[in-house]
């Protein structure tokens, strides 16, 4: 089996929040990620879907190591970048990178364009400075904003081409792997399947590894391989994306496709609401689990959450 | 008599570049009890023809025209401030995209529903308080004393949405307008929104009017759909016709640009170019650049809408 290109191996973060009750009081622990293991494959795209809460960007983030996991590790081409200092990170830096929702605030705004999209170039010493120039502009080129664009600035641009700009950006240094946190939930409908075709392009050309975080179902079934979906912390089930879709175990998953709209009035039904605690108690039971809710095989590359019944 | 008759309603705002036409010419007229959809993208217009519909712009700067803006019969475009005091709230109400910005972060929100209710009818400060908790009771909060002495920091998007349902509802108006009011939230919490919506809206015998940018949204909760683009209908009809038989060109790419519709990893047909600029928005039909059936006509003169069935009609030059 090849290596993949990136993988997550037990990985669990712990935010100490502040406690009620003054600077004696302590803290509480929040438990945002638990045990998260996930591969992604080389050349696909796997969609990390959850609501607000569940840990999903906190899981994207780890994997860039922008947030220190409290444990587990995070494996890049096999090499384990879970202990290594910054200066001892930089060289993977060029093989992950990510994009994130918003892309107002994370271009900056005193850089035109081609300087923004060259930057990650000019970090990494790669080429003169006017071949640099030349790569962003290409960059920018082929994400759709004409050469042009390159003595613009980010206020200039809709929310469409900013997005447009930072997956430039992210992709001039040819990563392996790139972590997108939810890039297209600020966008309009039209603009949404431009930034899924470009993604969908991209990914085809460079070969490139995708952790799409969202929590967007619909955009999730067009672009992705696989899902996995976090609820809580933990990753409860994941499958390839149309097995999800067709054959969904875990109520948590199956309370998230029944919440998307539906595509024609038509099919207008009547809803059952899950509350938490509903989800808790409806958790599969096999008889092969444990005593305590792991993930369990039920299907050729179908895992999900299961205790022992 | 319809309960909205909005006609060839014009709304600018003058900024230093230049003047932004936001809604270029909308009419628009809603009965009674009806469940309206306004769909349209960032810059399309839907809110801003809402906020002009209840007056609720600053003007100036911004400027209102039309050749009738009426809601409940109270000609808006004349009224004093008292008659759109009492229209706001009574008549139409609003409840926005952010409720977290809607709510005075530094009041509890059973002071602010009930400020909401002693502001429209003479009730007593207790029977106002025991109206407020049956409001919250009737948008399905389980504990609603303890919501009404929250401040608004203290809830979640979901359960403020619900709240401001409810203070929107505290005056039992004749309808209500909802702009883009699920955005924000968690797709389960939005689930929940629009079903107590629709519920709602069944319940009281009251006007709803959804402005979203999301298909799915429309299609789950409203009976009419207007479709807009660059300030301007396009096209109009029941929401199961549109759905089924989309006539203008734009309403067509914008449902065949939905992902997820059909099984397996795929691109979807996306619409090529971008929305008109508002300070300069193109000659003829505003969707004309980015249209594959457009013909000379569509880059010079905009088209009227034209009836194309009971209840249906477009603004498109190609129509057959």
């Amino acid at each position: 089996m090849t290596t993949p290109v990136l993988e997550l191996r037990n990985l669990s973060k712990t935010f100490q929040l502040p406690r009620k009750g003054g600077w004696f009081a302590g803290h509480l622990d929040h438990h945002a990620v638990r045990d998260v293991s996930l591969t992604l494959p080389r050349n696909t795209i796997l969609g990390l879907v959850g609501e607000s809460g569940s840990g999903k960007s906190t899981t994207g983030l780890m994997t860039m190591r922008l947030i220190e996991p409290s444990s587990g590790r995070v494996l890049i081409d096999g090499t384990d970048i879970t202990t290594l200092t910054q200066a001892e990170l930089k060289p993977y830096r060029r093989q992950m990178q990510i994009v994130v929702q918003d892309s107002y605030s994370a271009l900056d705004p005193m850089m035109t364009l081609a300087c923004i999209v060259a930057e990650p170039l000019h970090i990494h010493g790669l080429g003169t400075s006017d071949d640099q120039t030349e790569q962003a502009l290409a960059m920018l080129d082929r994400v759709g904003l004409h050469r042009s664009y390159g003595q613009r600035y980010p206020h200039e641009l809709s929310g469409g081409q900013r997005q447009r700009v930072a997956i430039a950006r992210a992709l001039i240094l040819r990563p392996h792997v790139l972590v997108a946190d939810e890039p297209t939930s600020a966008l309009d409908v039209s603009v949404k399947a431009q930034i899924i075709n470009l993604l969908l392009d991209l990914q085809q050309e460079m070969g490139l590894s995708i952790l799409f975080i969202s929590h967007d179902l619909s955009v999730v079934r067009s672009l992705t391989d696989r899902v996995a979906v976090m609820f809580n912390g933990r990753i409860v089930e994941t499958a390839a994306t149309e097995t999800i879709f067709s054959d969904a175990r875990h109520p948590y998953t199956q309370g998230l496709l029944s919440a998307i709209p539906v595509l024609n009035p038509r099919d207008r039904r009547p809803r059952r609401f899950l509350t938490a605690d509903d989800i808790e108690r409806g958790i599969p039971r096999l008889p092969g689990a444990g005593a305590t809710p792991a993930l369990v095989q039920v299907g050729p590359d179908h895992l999900v959450e299961a205790v022992a019944g | 008599m319809p309960l909205v008759d909005i006609q060839n309603l014009h709304v600018s705002f003058p900024q230093h570049e230049g003047l932004v036409q936001a809604v270029r010419g909308m009419s628009l007229t809603i009965e009674p009890g009806e469940s309206l959809g306004i769909v349209g993208e960032s810059g399309s217009g839907k809110s801003v023809t809402c906020m002009a519909a209840l007056r609720l712009l600053r003007e100036p700067p911004s400027r209102i025209t039309a050749d009738r803006l009426i809601l409940d019969g109270v000609d808006m475009l004349t009224a004093s401030r008292r008659d759109l005091a009492r229209v706001r709230g009574k008549v139409a109400s609003m409840v926005f995209q952010d409720p977290m910005s809607a709510f005075d972060p530094v009041f509890t929100i059973g002071h602010q529903i009930v400020e909401t209710i002693r502001a429209h009818t003479d009730a007593s400060l207790s029977t106002a308080k025991d109206q407020a908790v049956a409001l919250l009771d009737r948008v399905r909060i389980k504990t609603p004393v303890s919501i009404l002495n929250s401040y608004p920091h203290q809830l979640s998007g979901g359960m403020l949405q619900r709240a401001m349902i409810a203070m929107a509802l505290s005056c039992r108006p004749k309808i209500l307008f909802a702009d883009e009011p699920t955005t924000a939230l968690d797709v389960t919490i939005q689930a929940q929104i629009l079903a107590l919506i629709k519920e709602l809206q069944a319940e009281l015998g009251m006007g709803l009017v959804m402005v979203t940018h999301d298909l799915g949204v429309v299609a789950e909760t409203v009976d009419r759909l207007v479709v807009m683009y660059g300030g301007r209908v396009m096209e109009e009809g029941p929401v199961q016709a549109i759905f089924d038989d989309p006539r203008h060109p734009y309403t067509r790419a914008l449902l065949n640009s939905i992902p997820g519709r059909t099984p397996g990893k795929q691109r979807l047909t996306e619409i090529p170019g971008q929305s008109p600029n508002p300070m300069s928005p193109p000659a003829g039909c505003p969707f004309h650049p980015r249209c594959t059936d457009a013909l000379p006509d569509c880059a010079t003169t905009p088209p009227a809408m034209r009836p194309i069935a009971p209840g249906r009609a477009a603004a498109c030059w190609a129509l057959t």
